[in-house]
């Protein structure tokens, strides 16, 4: 486990960055993380980023972003390129989704 | 001692050669996995693998409920062979499996190919495996991109970190 100050935020985070404490995330850290992912943070990325952080616990797909009525599955690649499931999730601050599809 | 060093696997060029629901989800799987970790990928379908990507039948794909030593009962006891050869019975175990792996969000084969290649991988069909089953263009899904020699894969699979897989 490591310490990293986030937007001015002291934050325990694992190996590869996830914070151990989805409950210490805000907006202003979303922003920062995605920066060092080479990501604006659109209103767009955000609304996504919500039902990520909403659905942190139900075994989050790449096809259950998909399905979610706010992007589509390409759309999601395309706001989060090179990884669009572990990048959001780092992003939305919940833990790193131990998902095959 | 030289320190060792990995390179990381960046591209993957799968080739599915089988048309049994577990082999061309294994492809499929390992295809998505890919995609989803931000590497190249590229899916080449060859003998019955070419099911997988024929419009009429890939959504229909079976697993052997006969010469299948992992197919159990539900419950786990072995399933007898014979019981394997009563007709509707590998269509049912595939339907069942199908709808057991709905529910893990493992979509169906022509949703997954949709999804493949939203994240940018690409699928080929082998032209010489087409001649053999007299198949065209025409009867392939439109996810194909292109149907290729084995030659044109060969060349298309090179490169630092890349890898290729036979499922």
């Amino acid at each position: 486990m490591a310490q990293k100050t986030i937007a001015g935020v002291n934050l325990e985070v694992t190996e590869d960055g996830y914070l151990e404490d989805a409950s210490q995330w805000n907006e202003e850290i979303a922003k920062e993380i995605a920066k060092e992912e080479g990501i604006e943070l659109t209103d767009k990325h955000f609304e996504v980023i919500k039902f990520i952080r909403e659905n942190a616990d139900s075994g989050l797909t790449i096809r259950k972003v998909g399905k979610s009525g706010i992007v589509d599955i390409k759309g999601f690649y395309e706001l989060f390129p090179g990884g669009p499931l572990k990048i959001s999730t780092k992003i939305a601050g919940i833990k790193k989704p131990a998902s095959c599809v | 001692m030289a320190e060792k060093k990995d390179t990381q696997v960046k591209k993957v060029a799968i080739i599915c050669s089988k048309a049994n629901l577990e082999d061309v989800y294994a492809a499929l799987v390992m295809a998505n996995g890919a995609v989803m970790e931000g590497m190249e990928a590229k899916v080449f379908f060859t003998f019955f693998g070419l099911d997988a990507i024929t419009k009429k039948r890939m959504n229909k794909l079976h697993t052997a409920t006969v010469g299948n030593p992992g197919m159990r009962m539900p419950g786990g006891l072995p399933f007898p062979t014979l019981l394997g050869t009563i007709p509707g019975v590998e269509a049912g175990v595939s339907a069942m499996m199908r709808s057991q792996m709905d529910k893990l969000d493992i979509p169906p084969v022509d949703e997954f190919l949709d999804m493949i290649t939203a994240g940018g991988g690409e699928i080929y069909a082998c032209k010489l495996a087409m001649d053999m089953f007299k198949l065209t263009k025409e009867d392939l899904s439109d996810h194909v991109q292109d149907v290729l020699t084995v030659g044109d894969f060969y060349a298309m699979a090179g490169g630092e970190g890349s890898q290729i897989i036979f499922t």
